[in-house]
């Protein structure tokens, strides 16, 4: 059976090291399959509020907030879902109150080693239910997360398969057992990894791709090379601007300048995107260099164009 | 900002802080180069696995054990070294195994806590367990002081204060009155094995099942004996990142998310009263500063030149694009400088070649180790 394409999952996980550009991407991801008509949620996890960066610092928290049309957003507090799960497990109110004032269970929950990950992967799955659990909870048909950056990614991602070792049996290896098989299955979850056209990051992402498939049993559906400049110059201009830029002062050197070393750059850039193609079996896709000073929702808007 | 040699000047421990993204392994490996080839005997740490040091030090790999880098490679490059220079890579599941090793009152209980499932995890997993392992790895090397100058580059956490957390939480972890109850012999072990009459406990066996809760009762109980040993150590490392022998510098880049990372970062560092040694900003759009005067019509000039409309006008709209960064740069650099009062920011420009071999540290090692004004001539050198 052929794998639906990226957005037409459930769930897609948005990974890669930091400073790359993952929320930008996850957020244009996002405002692209809004306006496909699709009921889209991005969510930040490790209250990170990068999103809502974009979003001209609306502050997101622990609620689904609407952006645009079709487009909410969530920031996934693991202690906000914790609680959740204990109501959603303990219907009966006497027991929960007392099981929140126990010390016990409030020791534990803040002690245990991976718990706060297992939660937050936990409500990711709960938003990405047509039969939310959440009383009144909205359905989506899209849910896009904005992975912590690698290093830990994988470590995230692995979270419920380890619980689901840790806990033999009990109610915690079989829900630890479900998150994995949702996020392991590829007709439902998607992953993208975004990557820069520079060495290490390239090498990085091979890395990773290989990790999350032979550790998390995550097989990565797209690289998105992200800041990748244009190619204004070509060889024989670049001769003349060499000479030019030898010939004169002040700005016109200066912009000669400019030119050659964007040249430079988008050269060794190409090398890079033509080394991680080698490098990788998820298809690569690239999007452009932005040249802005601060990133907003219109800047992510005309990445989502160039995303299809 | 004084130069880095002299921020530098008889300091023993150099810790590298920021995001990630920013290239603090290639400013953490240039700076231990630079402080090599001034005469020390230095070793540069690194708990990212993602070989980046090793790359950038032109090593196939690196591991626990530190390595000298042939010197006859930077010489090559041009940097003369006078002293040595060693890179390790550190294993944090290993250096937590050492750890309990060391402060496990006996074998069996050493044991114990090394064949716990729960702590298998937790030496690998635990969020802060990593930073705090390469902060324990530092004051053991420190110790032990076969070296003049240690430089560590701190772990790529997303939020460069996880970092500086990573001692307390961990020690929270492990040790308070909540653990405590349960080392009693009524504690959780003792309830979880069924003597308890606890309703709570029993609601929550109920949703976190028996097995589990068993094991974590188990991993609680086999710390217990450890407690004393990891505040006493805990409190030794604090001691150290306060000394005036140390020095954080804080690598960012010049966009406006690290910018303001960097910013808060040198509060948290001053709010603690940790040593602040400075901020390095790399990849900066140096701005052709002197031009801004400059009245010239560029796109018209640039076509008189040229004698092509086409190109002209390509060469102008580059050029304005690089300008507008460059601007964006300076902005966010005076911002974080007003922020920091007298303390300094370096500056470092962003290189038309991806720096990730030696030649490329080489060239960074020239603009940290500068002078102010040897920084500006190299930058306007290139604008």
């Amino acid at each position: 059976m052929p794998v639906p394409d990226l957005l037409d999952k459930r769930l897609v996980i948005v990974t890669g090291k930091g400073g790359v550009g993952k929320t930008t991407v996850a957020v244009a991801l996002g405002q692209r399959a809004a306006a496909e008509g699709k009921r889209t949620i991005v969510c930040e996890v490790a209250s990170q509020e990068n999103a809502s960066r974009i979003f001209d610092h609306t502050a997101v928290g622990f609620h689904e907030v609407e952006m645009e049309e079709n487009l909410w957003s969530i920031s996934i507090d693991p202690d906000e879902s914790m609680r959740e799960y204990v109501l959603l497990q303990l219907k009966v109110r006497a027991m929960r109150d007392l099981l929140f004032r126990s010390r016990i269970f409030n020791y534990l929950a803040a002690a245990t080693p991976g718990l706060k990950e297992l939660v937050t992967i936990g409500k990711i799955w709960e938003l990405a239910q047509l039969d939310r659990k959440v009383k009144q909870g909205r359905k989506y048909d899209l849910v896009i997360v904005d992975a912590p950056a690698t290093g830990h990614g994988v470590g995230f991602l692995e979270t419920p398969r380890t619980f689901a070792a840790i806990a033999r049996v009990g109610p915690i290896h079989s829900q630890a057992q479900r998150l994995d098989a949702f996020i392991t299955d590829q007709e439902q979850t998607g992953t993208a990894i975004v990557a820069l056209p520079e060495e290490m990051p390239v090498n990085e992402t091979a890395a990773l791709e290989k990790d999350l498939r032979d550790e998390v049993g995550v097989a990565v559906d797209r690289i998105y090379l992200n800041g990748l400049y244009p190619e204004r110059f070509s060889k024989p201009e670049c001769a003349r601007l060499t000479r030019l830029a030898e010939a004169e002062q002040g700005s016109v050197r200066a912009a000669a300048r400019a030119a050659l070393s964007e040249h430079e750059r988008a050269r060794s850039q190409r090398a890079q995107l033509a080394r991680l193609r080698r490098r990788v079996e998820a298809p690569v896709k690239t999007l452009p260099f932005l040249f802005e000073p601060e990133l907003g929702p219109e800047a992510a808007r005309r990445l989502s164009r160039r995303l299809s | 900002m004084p130069e880095l040699g002299e921020v530098l000047e008889g300091k023993e421990i150099c810790i590298c802080a920021g995001s990630g993204g920013v290239g603090k392994t290639t400013t953490s490996a240039a700076i231990a180069t630079g402080m090599a080839a001034s005469g020390l005997k230095v070793c540069v740490l690194t708990i990212d696995p993602a070989k980046r040091l090793a790359d950038s030090l032109g090593l196939e790999e690196l591991g626990n054990e530190a390595r000298r880098i042939d010197p006859a490679l930077f010489e090559r490059q041009g940097v003369e070294m006078e002293g040595e220079l060693w890179a390790m890579m550190l294993d944090p599941k290993a250096t937590f195994d050492e750890l309990i090793a060391r402060q496990a009152p006996d074998e069996e209980s050493r044991d114990r806590v090394l064949e716990n499932r729960i702590y298998q995890q937790i030496s690998n997993a635990l969020a802060g367990s990593q930073e705090y392992m390469a902060m324990e790895k530092l004051f053991e090397l420190h110790t032990e002081g076969d070296y003049d100058l240690l430089v560590l580059d701190t772990p790529p956490t997303r939020n460069a204060l996880d970092f500086l957390d990573a001692p307390k939480r961990l020690t929270q972890f492990i040790e308070g009155r909540s653990l405590r109850v349960f080392m009693r012999p009524t504690g959780l072990a003792a309830k979880v094995a069924g003597r308890g009459t606890s309703v709570a406990l029993g609601v929550l066996k109920r949703i976190v099942g028996f097995d589990l809760l068993a094991d974590l009762a188990e991993f609680f109980n086999a710390f217990s004996g450890m407690i004393d040993g990891f505040q006493a150590r805990a409190k030794r490392v604090n001691k150290l990142l306060g000394d005036p022998s140390t020095c954080f510098l804080v690598v960012c880049g010049p966009q406006g998310d690290p910018i303001d990372e960097a910013v808060y970062f040198h509060r948290k560092l001053v709010e603690a009263k940790l040593p602040f040694g400075g901020v390095i900003v790399n990849k900066v759009h140096y701005p052709a500063e002197k031009l801004r005067g400059d009245a010239v019509d560029l796109p018209a000039a640039l076509a008189e030149k040229l004698e092509d409309a086409d190109l002209a006008q390509r060469v102008a709209a580059n050029f304005s694009d690089y300008q507008a960064l460059a601007e964006r740069d300076a902005r966010n650099i005076d911002h974080l400088a007003s922020e920091l009062r007298a303390s300094g920011v370096i500056r470092v420009p962003y290189l038309d070649e991806d720096v990730h071999d030696l030649a490329g540290l080489a060239e960074i090692n020239r603009y940290l180790f500068a002078t102010g004004e040897e920084r500006v001539a190299m930058a306007a050198g290139r604008a």
